[in-house]
């Protein structure tokens, strides 16, 4: 006789006798690409760091008046008494580091170096943001318009932004910030070099962030769900902005994220060439700038600025490359 | 134009260039007394030769005497620059060290005495046998000149080759831009006016007359008592009008100096020989000590220093100081601290102050910049006492008519950093209806790094009294033609204070003061009375003083003037500028002198 299949009596007998280990138990909850993408994006350990740093450097950034004011340190108050003018470095050793000032003191002025790299740095994070915003914006705006409509809007945008990409930008970015110089639109002083710098790495640079933006408008506006939404009648704005822009965030944080650092270069080399940021007001390029003349008197003042570049740039590239992988693992 | 934008360019801005030129000079075999054998031994103390006394080798000693005196004569001397002179035609340069060593290959009518501390300001004849004799009060100046004098090439030199050559270098800017054009200034010219040898082939000036080959008359349009120093520059040294070629004559100048070119190439450096044609009897203050003068252009400067050090070059032929790389290395170590002289460049830096541009337009508020400034802050910021001395005067120590007096002083010169200087200050900002200080802005030039230290030692010492001030950058060559040497763009741009440096053409206080104090020196542009003072006082007392042919009254009137102006804060004086120079061992008879500021080359030889 052959007997039924027997039903277990109770759901702990239903349970299977083995599983694959690492597949979890649980019930599988659906997840959205964007806790899809946190998960991965905490895997990395070095995106995380960057992240982290990054972090408190805008934080730095943003609260450097307040830090000043209850620590006392003033970027720009003189302590000559410090320093060996003749030798031109500071007095003791590791350029003059000392408990008042623990990054040293810089030749010459004496200023405290601590100050100096702290008022630097909302300079120079105010100038990459303020250009990545820039450029971010001018670049979705051309390149969706070009990726989207296609035909001689194309044709006249893509050749628009060729033309910026052959443009000798570093000599016409001196030539401008030179020109600038002494009062434009109604602004004067740092506001004005901090306009102009954001004005001039971020109108120059937008054409790199257009046309990866048109490029994935293209592959984008063919897919089903476009031709859905057209074929219930939506229209060019609707679908610009509820069904590609939504699909765009992703590169554009990213290419946002990687464009910061090479923003924050681009401002500390207009500076470090005499273009930028204008003395008394600190900033890491003029600090380089500075410090170049004088590096075999005194190593450490071009370490201390040279390292606040380095760690920040570094930091805002591994933040950036974490979020491209966690973002889209097939690789922008 | 007289070349007042260029006179500052060259003799300070040039000077101060950070790039380097190298002459090189590759130590050979010595040949041991060749043509001047003649001469012999104890070449040093003939003549108006060296009549310091012989120094050891310690530091500042080639400002009192003469380093390693010795006549030995052969070897390479090998002179290094980290630019390239502006020419090394005599009659196309501004550059101090080319007027300094320009005088190895030319002869002028004048030159300085070579000789350490103030003996090397005295004029003494050179092509000329004696100086200028002056008449009708002043206008007409007569000069002859030695008889039996020979170019390189053989062929006798002529008073004619002198007119010639100040024709070409004042008259032909078409050609030869280079160079000051006070002749052409200060002569009469032609009517309708001299177009220069190049576009007037038929005559020359009437001004200049050879009555015979060893006569020359220069007839001026005004009574100039300084004109002996305006005929030591190298303009007036011997062209012959057969081998000029216009600004192509720098590929094959014709000596009149102990030494002629044996090559040269732009841009690379030139080779000097002995002149075989140069008769030591025609020459009380020339010698031919080493076989072979090598120039080297275009090496870099902190390479220059390095290799004075290592004794591969002489000389630092710009003369403007070592870099500040090597300051730090060689002055902390006493040997090679022993090596260096800090010379008194005659230059003086300091801030001009708009007398157009309010509120500086009010003499108390200038006062009170005057009174706020820290100049010790100034001079720590720019390299210590090493870089420059604290000034009080218009007139730098190395010119003479040079008088000590401080009509603003301060305790320890610190200015606002310093309770009385603060309280005097802020009296005067008070005079002026600005209790609380106002704003103005400071011109400076982007690419001269002192300059923009010093700006930023200026703006911290006025901020504690009140007065906020903008430091605006702009690119030194167009400084004066653009920027603060353009009194619209001054008034437009709100430049109330400019940084500026100063050196004279010739060491006496009318070629120091009048460019820079003279209300009729103010041009549109160019302008190097960057304070734009035109004050009527000063005015006459410039112009009595230089027709004034009593030296001691003239030299005293200098003073004078300087402390005039002070009176109308027309800029603060911040230092006497001083230059570093490293002496290498093996360099002979090298000394300071004053009339260039730097070593002089004339007698330079090598052991």
């Amino acid at each position: 006789m052959v007997s039924p299949v027997e039903f277990p009596e109770s759901a702990e007998e239903a349970r299977p006798e083995a599983t694959l280990s690492g597949v979890s138990s649980q019930a599988v909850e659906g997840r959205s690409p964007w806790q899809i993408a946190w998960v991965r994006f905490k895997r990395d350990r070095w995106a995380v760091a960057g992240g982290i740093v990054a972090g408190c450097l805008v934080l730095m950034a943003l609260l450097a008046k307040p830090i000043e004011r209850i620590f006392s340190l003033d970027p720009n108050r003189f302590h000559q008494d410090l320093i060996n003018p003749e030798l031109l470095r500071p007095k003791g050793a590791l350029g003059g580091i000392s408990w008042d000032h623990p990054l040293g003191v810089e030749p010459q002025f004496g200023r405290d170096l601590l100050a100096r790299i702290i008022e630097g740095s909302w300079v120079s994070l105010a100038v990459a943001f303020g250009a990545t915003l820039l450029s971010v914006v001018l670049g979705v705006v051309f390149g969706v318009t070009a990726g989207y409509y296609g035909g001689w809007v194309d044709s006249v945008i893509s050749r628009l932004m060729d033309i910026f990409l052959a443009f000798p930008l570093l000599l016409f970015a001196i030539a401008l910030s030179a020109s600038l110089q002494n009062g434009a639109f109604g602004l004067h002083g740092l506001t004005l070099h901090i306009s102009v710098l954001i004005f001039v790495i971020g109108f120059f640079s937008w054409p790199y962030m257009g046309r990866i933006i048109r490029g994935q408008t293209l592959s984008l506006r063919s897919r089903e769900f476009v031709d859905a939404a057209r074929s219930l009648g939506a229209r060019g704005p609707y679908i610009l902005f509820r069904e590609l822009l939504p699909n765009l965030v992703a590169p554009i944080i990213v290419y946002a994220t990687l464009l910061i650092p090479t923003n924050i270069l681009f401002e500390a080399g207009l500076s470090f060439l005499g273009v930028g940021i204008q003395p008394p007001q600190a900033s890491w390029g003029g600090m380089l700038n500075q410090a170049v003349s004088l590096y075999q008197a005194d190593p450490e003042f071009m370490i201390v600025p040279g390292l606040a570049i380095f760690v920040t740039v570094l930091a805002f590239n591994l933040l950036g490359d974490g979020l491209r992988d966690a973002l889209d693992p097939r690789g922008l | 134009m007289p070349g007042s934008t260029k006179r500052v360019r060259r003799r300070t801005g040039g000077r101060r260039g950070k790039t380097a030129a190298i002459i090189a000079v590759a130590a050979t075999g010595a040949l041991v007394m060749t043509s001047c054998g003649s001469s012999g031994g104890s070449s040093t103390s003939s003549g108006a030769g060296p009549s310091g006394s012989s120094a050891k080798a310690e530091f500042n000693a080639g400002n009192k005497g003469i380093v390693n005196e010795s006549d030995h004569a052969g070897g390479t001397v090998t002179y290094q620059l980290s630019s390239t002179p502006d020419s090394m035609d005599p009659g196309n340069t501004y550059y101090a060290f080319m007027w300094d060593f320009s005088r190895l290959y030319t002869r002028a009518l004048t030159t300085f005495q070579p000789a350490p501390g103030q003996d090397g300001l005295k004029l003494v004849p050179d092509l000329a046998s004696g100086l200028g004799a002056p008449s009708d009060g002043g206008r007409t100046w007569t000069y002859h000149i030695r008889p039996d004098l020979k170019y390189s090439d053989g062929t006798p030199i002529t008073t004619a080759d002198v007119k010639y050559a100040v024709e070409r270098s004042n008259f032909a800017p078409e050609a030869l831009s280079n160079g000051p054009t006070y002749f052409h200034q200060y002569l009469q010219d032609n009517t309708p006016a001299y177009q220069g040898p190049y576009k007037d082939k038929t005559g020359g000036l009437n001004s200049i007359e050879t009555p015979d080959a060893t006569t020359i008359v220069f007839h001026l349009n005004q009574p100039f008592a300084d004109f002996d120093y305006l005929v030591s520059s190298p303009e007036t040294a011997p062209v012959p009008q057969a081998k000029d070629n216009g600004s192509d004559y720098v590929k094959n100048v014709v000596a009149s100096g102990s030494y002629m070119f044996a090559s040269y190439q732009d841009g690379v450096g030139a080779s000097l020989v002995k002149n075989p044609n140069w008769n030591p009897a025609s020459d009380p203050i020339r010698k031919q000590y080493p076989d072979r003068i090598n120039v080297q252009f275009n090496i870099a400067q902190t390479t220059v220093d390095n290799n004075l050090i290592a004794g591969n070059a002489t000389m630092d032929l710009a003369g403007a100081g070592m870099a500040a790389a090597t300051q730090a290395t060689v002055l902390g170590n006493p040997q090679q601290k022993a090596h260096v002289d800090d010379a008194v460049s005659g230059a003086l830096a300091y801030v001009a102050m708009s007398t157009n541009v309010a509120p500086l337009d009010n003499v108390h508020c200038r006062q009170a910049v005057e009174y706020a400034i820290d100049k010790q802050s100034v001079q720590t910021a720019t390299g210590g006492p090493i870089r420059g001395e604290i000034a009080s005067t218009i007139l730098p120590t190395s010119v003479s008519g040079y008088t000590p007096y401080n009509a603003y002083p301060t305790t320890d010169n610190k200015g606002a950093n310093s309770p009385d200087g603060l309280q005097k200050a802020k009296d005067q900002l008070a005079q002026c209806g600005h209790p609380d200080g106002f704003s103005t802005n400071l011109s400076a030039r982007s690419d001269r790094p002192n300059e923009v230290a010093i700006a930023q030692a200026v703006q911290a010492s006025l901020k504690q009294v009140g007065i906020n001030v903008n430091i605006q950058q702009y690119p030194s060559g167009k400084y004066f033609t653009d920027n603060a040497g353009a009194p619209a763009f001054v008034h437009a741009n709100d430049l109330g204070l400019m940084m500026m440096a100063w050196a004279p053409d010739w060491p006496t206080g009318y070629g120091f003061l009048e460019q820079i104090l003279d209300g009729n020196a103010i041009k549109a542009s160019g302008n190097s009375n960057l304070s734009e003072l035109n004050d009527p006082n000063v005015n006459q007392m410039l112009a009595a003083a230089i027709s004034n042919t009593d030296n001691a009254a003239r030299t005293a009137a200098w003073g004078d003037i300087d402390k005039a102006a002070m009176q109308q804060a027309p800029l603060v004086p911040l230092l006497y500028r001083l230059d570093p120079l490293y002496r290498p061992d093996a360099a002979t008879n090298v000394f300071v002198t004053p009339a260039y500021g730097m070593y002089d080359y004339l007698l330079v030889g090598t052991k």
